[in-house]
């Protein structure tokens, strides 16, 4: 293991450059009325609903704490996981590859696809190859990936970014469907009806019609899944329209890639997120269909099975004690659905497959602080601890941030791509920049703070009396008030009375 | 090396600072979340299965064993089916009241020739009170997950009590990993356009259960 010293713009060029910082794409987002409208339509209705179903539960606070704690003990002993799930699968007709980055995944995936002579798949909607930007590498091989989740299919059709774990196109109204299905439908395969009308029941039946053509001759399948039994071998995919099962059923040969930190050890341990998974996320009591299949089975499914195993950033992830946590995510979208700071910047704002709470604390663990979208997410929040209050795993979004806001100002040691380094502060270099602007846009939009739901004794923990960095060149040489004794935005509602408010 | 090997190489060097663990996992995981939600008597679960796969719109009728068959031949008239996927191992008395054509579904049945097959009949292996979920496990009275997801009715029986349980972990108990596992809670169903619930866009359309009792 070499240990490294290098300075910000000596780091390997960001994942994604065509990026702007947070504050930037913010911006642009909050003068979008109709975006606006649409985010708080829908996070509102979706936090709403979640608070009931959640309530349903007594036991709640024990399921959560029991998630935690069965993340948490995998993590520490993720090597011993990962033999034991690569045997269990192995011996139940699977076959397990190991990809270290995208561009291994993608490889393998593509050869994958190549072997069965195939030159289309359908997909079932994944957050593992959004990331490793699978679709593309694909294409640049001749092979065409098919998005069959009906919010995907908008946003492959749109070529559009999603902007929503669980809804990825929650930035676009009906009416904009409907034009992006009459006009761009028929390029993909069977085109919509002449005289299709906006409601959502008659969209929703042209995506069926679109995609079944689709379904019915797919040979090749690509999936990732929601969890991965170490014990048993089993991978658990949990959807809502059916088009999951289309791809896990139907085809010859099916491709499963998955982020390494899914597994759990036992068959038991899906008591817990079962439960607590679909209330999180679509504040379901059970979303209405969940697939689970192990390797494979004669005569029914697939013949052929692959699991692609990914790290992709999540080692280095592991060896930082404070950020590890961000590995517990479930990817149920609850901690986006109450963040006051995404639902007026949107989900692009992030520049990532993972916006809102999680994607500011797990992109820059993923891919670096080193571009100035992932300088600047750690401030992208009020740190109104709310995502942290709902998190079905309690992942401490805000210690993260805070954590990570250290290390964009003070530098420190990091492991990247297994080999530790240490970073130089990021001061002067357009990521300590980036990262300031993020702060002031926080700051000067006060309805974002005002929308946390954080108690003072939370909040307290985690302003330190000067804000690191960026926050402190920001507040000049001034200190912050010694701990306020009330929530954060009252504080500021206070000290600011008001002015400056964004409506 | 093997992108395994750095991997596990990886995933131990970033674990070499973190403390000494060594709990049995099954002391690690505090276990003290409830097995099953309230006190209810056998008969209120039934009705609570009922219940809550209504508020997820399954249709959901009530029979006994004898009553079974005139019960499907009407659903399967009802809906105007020309033809009924039939599992391997269901009880062929369920369907002795039907004139609808009955197809088997044969190993090497094309997607596209499921398709054009309107209805499947099938039992389940185990239903989940607090959820309102069947779950189906590939068993002879099942069939191959296909049958159950191209066609765009699916008929369900569920054998009263027997089948089913209060809760998720019971269910869990219950199943066999090994087995495909396909669980259902409602027919298909999409929020995605502005989180206006949809029903029935890829899975079968509409999803009926049928409570038997005395089976
Ligand atoms: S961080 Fe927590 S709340 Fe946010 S998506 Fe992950 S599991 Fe859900």
């Amino acid at each position: 293991m070499s240990t490294t010293h290098l300075g910000m713009p000596g780091l390997p060029p960001p994942a994604h450059p065509a990026f702007p910082p947070f504050p930037e794409a913010a911006h642009d987002a909050v003068r979008d009325e109709r975006l606006r409208g649409n985010l708080r339509h829908a996070t509102t209705t979706i936090r709403a609903k979640r608070a009931h179903a959640v309530a349903e539960l007594e036991d709640w606070q024990r399921l959560r704490e029991a998630g935690k704690r069965i993340k948490d003990h995998t993590l520490r002993h993720l090597d011993r996981y990962l033999v034991q799930l690569e045997e269990a699968v192995t011996a139940a007709g699977g076959t397990v590859h190991w990809a270290l980055d995208a561009a291994e995944a993608n490889r393998i995936v593509t050869d994958l696809v190549k072997a069965t002579g195939e030159h289309e798949v359908v997909k079932v909607k994944s957050m593992a190859t959004q990331e490793i930007g699978l679709n593309e590498a694909l294409e640049a091989e001749g092979i065409r990936a098919y998005e069959t989740d009906l919010a995907e299919l908008i946003v492959q059709l749109g070529k559009d970014r999603p902007s929503h774990i669980l809804v990825p196109a929650i930035h676009r109204n009906r009416g904009e469907i409907r034009d992006i299905f009459r006009t761009q439908m028929a390029a993909w395969g069977r085109p919509a009806p002449d005289d299709l009308s906006d409601t959502p029941a008659e969209l929703a039946e042209a995506a069926r019609l679109h995609l079944r053509e689709k379904f019915l001759r797919a040979k090749v399948g690509v999936s990732g899944a929601n969890f991965m039994v170490a014990e048993t071998g089993t991978l658990v995919v949990v959807e809502s329209e059916g088009n999951g099962r289309m791809c896990l059923t139907l085809p010859d040969t099916l491709i499963s890639v998955v982020g390494i930190e899914k597994i759990l050890p036992t068959w038991r341990d899906l008591e817990v997120f079962l439960q607590t998974l679909p209330r999180s996320s679509t504040a379901e009591r059970m979303n209405p269909y969940t697939s689970m299949w192990t390797g494979t089975t004669d005569g029914d499914g697939p013949r052929d099975f692959h699991l692609v195993l990914l790290d992709n950033g999540r080692t280095d992830t592991l060896a930082d004690d404070v950020g590890r946590q961000a590995l517990r995510c479930i990817r149920c979208s609850a901690c986006l659905n109450v963040c006051p700071v995404y639902e007026r910047a949107g989900g692009h704002a992030y520049g990532s497959v993972y916006p809102g709470p999680i994607g500011a604390i797990l992109s820059p663990q993923l891919r670096g602080t080193h571009s100035d979208i992932d300088a600047s997410l750690p401030y992208a929040s009020s740190l109104c601890g709310a995502c942290y209050d709902v998190c079905p795993v309690a992942i401490d979004i805000p210690e993260v941030l805070v954590h990570l806001r250290e290390r964009v100002v003070q530098g420190g040691e990091v492991t990247r791509e297994g080999n530790k380094v240490v970073l130089k502060p990021a001061k002067g270099h357009g990521g300590e920049r980036a990262a300031m602007r993020a702060a002031r846009w926080a700051f000067s939009h006060p309805a974002v703070l005002r929308g946390g739901q954080r108690l003072a004794s939370r909040t307290r923990r985690l302003h330190p009396r000067t804000l690191p960095g960026p926050g402190r060149a920001w507040t000049g040489t001034r200190d912050l008030p010694e701990a306020p004794a009330e929530p954060f935005r009252d504080w500021w509602q206070r000290t600011h009375g008001g002015e400056e408010d964004d409506k | 090396m093997s992108g395994r090997d750095r991997i596990l190489g990886r995933v131990r060097r970033a674990l070499a600072g973190a403390p000494e663990d060594d709990t049995p996992y099954e002391q690690a995981v505090p276990r003290d979340y409830d097995r099953r939600h309230g006190e209810r008597s056998t008969a209120e679960t039934v009705d609570l299965l009922a219940e809550n796969l209504v508020d997820y719109r399954a249709v959901v009728h009530r029979c006994d064993l004898a009553g079974l068959p005139a019960l499907i031949a009407h659903l399967l008239g009802e809906r105007d089916s020309t033809g009924v996927l039939v599992p391997p191992g269901l009880d062929a008395s369920w369907l002795s009241a039907t004139a609808v054509a009955q197809v088997a579904d044969r190993a090497d049945a094309t997607p596209h020739e499921l398709d054009r097959v309107d209805s499947v009949v099938t039992g389940c292996a185990v239903a989940i009170a607090e959820t309102g979920t069947i779950v189906l496990d590939g068993s002879a009275d099942q069939g191959r997950r296909r049958i159950t997801l191209v066609p765009d009715h699916h008929i369900c029986v569920v054998r009263v009590p027997d089948q089913v349980v209060s809760s998720v972990p019971e269910a869990l108990e219950r199943l066999v990993p090994a087995r495909p596992l396909t669980w259902i809670s409602g027919p298909s169903a999409t929020s995605d356009i502005e989180l206006d619930r949809v029903e029935g866009v890829h899975g079968p359309r509409t999803l009926e259960v049928v409570l038997v009792s005395g089976a």
